[in-house]
């Protein structure tokens, strides 16, 4: 039907090559680790990386198949990121079993081990979607149960006795769902499915969001009655940072909602209105802690130990200082793979996994892994920019920032830059919830860019296999048949 | 392990992943100029599609030839249609050349015609009108370069 066309080429051998590239960069770290660690690089270093180098490969064999225009770029970056985080929790491991026991350590045991298995588990399940997911418009019929289950999700570790949702008892955070020893997170989950329901939500309401609107210091602002939904976003955010004790997610969620709004209506009255929002809370939970306590004692010690560090350098302190300390010990080269003291660091296997690995691999390797982080959200909004359909402008869009966002959460509150809020770091840190949720972002935006690559089809002729005969019925302004160049 | 090794690996190990970055960036790059050849759209009438891949942008006369139609105002403002021989057609209807999601437009609101190189407007039956420039078109009337054609909230303009 559409009779536009761009050259394109599916670029799936560049895939291949920079994969394998990626799983060397992994295994010459592990070998490092090992040099570094066990003064000796055993014959099985490579056995982690080969497990996770063939299921990378396997889902480079799905995309091959189910999505080959595909950006060429987001897997093996994934790749490497998730690769060199397995490699990271295995050398953790390592320093901390007994001498005797580190040259034959069993790879799925540990964190290490079990980050693999999880890896292993994420990825087929991203390749599951990819296989089930043949056009991401499909998913909009969906929005409003994954809506719906996005907010239950959301919900769930409030309400449920600190007991089955804490799972840390240093931290008072309830973000988990913890039964029987199984535990998930399912906030990682949730921010998907929100962020379907938004998307859907503002296609339909975008005309009337963006047109009606009154002036006001040369600013277009938005009627009152379209601010309800904004309205309703931030009274949740606000109840799961009061109720769950999280300013990250929190902030997540409502950054989140605001630059889908602003993507949909460009407007920069939204963007406004959104930090206003967001400082009126933030303020307002620090001087209720300060006053009131209660749940916002919390953040009113967070934002404390941020200003002052060393206030209570033994104390609460401690955590965000040994981090601060690592990076400092790294200094511009880092202290090579393994030749560091990341354990010192509480919980360097989660939140502070970027101080832990920012000692060893100094600022230039840093740098180099935000580099990475940052093509990889360059190459979701360019899918986001270049796909066809409001819908999945919106989903790249916000799909890619919100990674963006929660980086910047996590490695601003580990660099001090703003008060710290546990998150994991996206692919890196320990964790089979943030991991799966994760690959299963990459999945869809995989499937976008495929989408926004694909040569158009000329004619009335056969569409591509799996795309409905016409788009989803509801998807209003579905398609455009012109590309923005 | 002698320590000579163990800084080689260190600095080799930075040295691997910014090599990796750039590699990703060369992809990229290479992307980007496949993009930019192609950037310009080629517009051809349904049907004629098949072959679309050996048609060439018209073969109109330079100079003062219109060659591309450019989206001015509305949601698909920035838009780039570079004319061949056949006509355009402008409106909500899936199968337009041109589908705008425009409230004020009709499912066939408009099409752009190529006469002897001219493009002349021709008005579809639209419900809001098609206006060039101010005047409302009744029957197909030739449109200069640079005079925008307003359909509903969506200007359109021809170029060079």
């Amino acid at each position: 039907m559409p009779r536009v066309r761009v050259a394109a080429k599916s670029r799936r051998n560049a895939e291949l090559g920079l994969l394998l590239l990626a799983m060397a960069v992994v295994a010459a770290y592990a070998a490092t680790v090992e040099a570094n660690l066990l003064d000796t690089v055993t014959l099985d270093f490579w056995v982690p990386i080969a497990a996770v180098g063939a299921v990378f490969l396997a889902l480079h064999l799905v995309v091959r198949f189910l999505a080959p225009y595909a950006d060429p770029v987001l897997v093996p970056a994934v790749a490497l990121v998730n690769g060199l985080g397995v490699a990271f929790l295995r050398r953790l491991d390592l320093a901390n079993a007994a001498p005797e026991e580190r040259a034959d350590f069993a790879i799925f045991s540990g964190t290490g081990g079990r980050q693999l298995a999880w890896t292993l588990a994420s990825v087929i399940l991203a390749a599951g979607l990819l296989v089930l997911m043949r056009d991401h418009r499909a998913v909009s019929r969906y929005a409003y149960t994954l809506g719906l289950a996005g907010i239950v999700l959301v919900i769930i570790p409030a309400v449920l006795p600190a007991r089955y949702s804490q799972v840390n008892p240093q931290s008072d955070a309830k973000l988990w769902i913890s039964v029987g020893g199984f535990t998930i997170q399912p906030g990682e989950f949730a921010k998907l499915a929100l962020l379907v329901f938004f998307a859907y939500y503002l296609v339909r309401k975008r005309e009337v969001l963006s047109l009606a609107s009154r002036r006001f210091l040369g600013v277009d602002f938005p009627r009152g009655r379209d601010l309800g939904p904004v309205v309703v976003v931030w009274i949740i955010s606000l109840g799961v940072l009061v109720f769950q004790k999280d300013l990250g997610t929190s902030l997540l969620y409502f950054g989140m909602f605001v630059v889908t709004l602003y993507i949909a209506t460009e407007r920069v009255s939204w963007l406004i209105i959104g930090l206003l929002l967001f400082f009126g809370g933030a303020f307002l939970a620090y001087f209720l802690g300060s006053t009131v306590g209660g749940p916002f004692a919390n953040f009113y010690t967070r934002v404390e130990i941020w200003l002052d560090p060393y206030g209570d350098a033994y104390g609460a302190g401690w955590q965000p200082l040994q981090g601060l300390l690592g990076l400092g010990t790294g200094g511009l080269f880092g202290t090579g793979p393994g030749g560091g003291q990341p354990t010192q660091i509480p919980e360097v296997h989660n939140d502070f996994i970027f101080a832990g690995m920012g000692e060893e691999i100094g600022l230039f390797g840093l740098s180099a892994l935000l580099v990475i982080y940052l093509l990889i959200i360059e190459r979701g909004l360019r899918a986001a920019l270049a796909v066809r359909d409001s819908f999945g402008k919106l989903l790249a869009g916000g799909l890619s920032f919100t990674l963006c966002l929660q980086l910047f959460v996590i490695i601003g509150g580990i660099s001090s830059l703003i008060p710290l809020t546990g998150q994991t770091t996206p692919f890196l840190s320990a964790g089979g919830s943030s991991l799966m949720a994760n690959w299963l972002l990459v999945a869809t935006l995989l499937r976008i860019s495929d989408a926004a690559r694909r040569p158009v089809e000329t004619g009335t002729g056969p569409r591509p296999s799996g795309a409905p005969a016409t788009p989803p019925p509801q998807l209003h302004g579905a398609t455009t048949e012109v590309i923005r160049p | 392990m002698p320590p000579f090794v163990i800084t080689v690996a260190r600095i080799g190990f930075i040295v691997l992943l910014w090599i990796f970055v750039f590699t990703v960036v060369g992809v990229i790059r290479r992307d980007l100029f496949a993009g930019a050849r192609s950037s310009r759209l080629v517009a051809a009438p349904r049907g004629v599609g098949a072959v679309l891949g050996n048609t060439k942008p018209a073969k109109v006369k330079r100079g003062r030839a219109a060659h591309q139609l450019v989206v001015t105002a509305g949601q698909l403002a920035g838009t780039r249609i570079t004319l061949g021989e056949a006509q355009i057609t402008i409106g909500r209807a899936e199968d337009s050349t041109l589908v705008i999601t425009d409230d004020y437009a009709s499912a066939r609101h408009a099409r752009l015609v190529p006469r002897s190189g001219q493009w002349f407007v021709e008005d579809l039956g639209s419900t809001n009108g098609t206006y060039l420039d101010r005047a409302k078109v009744t029957g197909p009337t030739p449109v200069p370069l640079g005079v925008p054609i307003r359909i509903g909230r969506t200007s359109l303009e021809l170029r060079p």
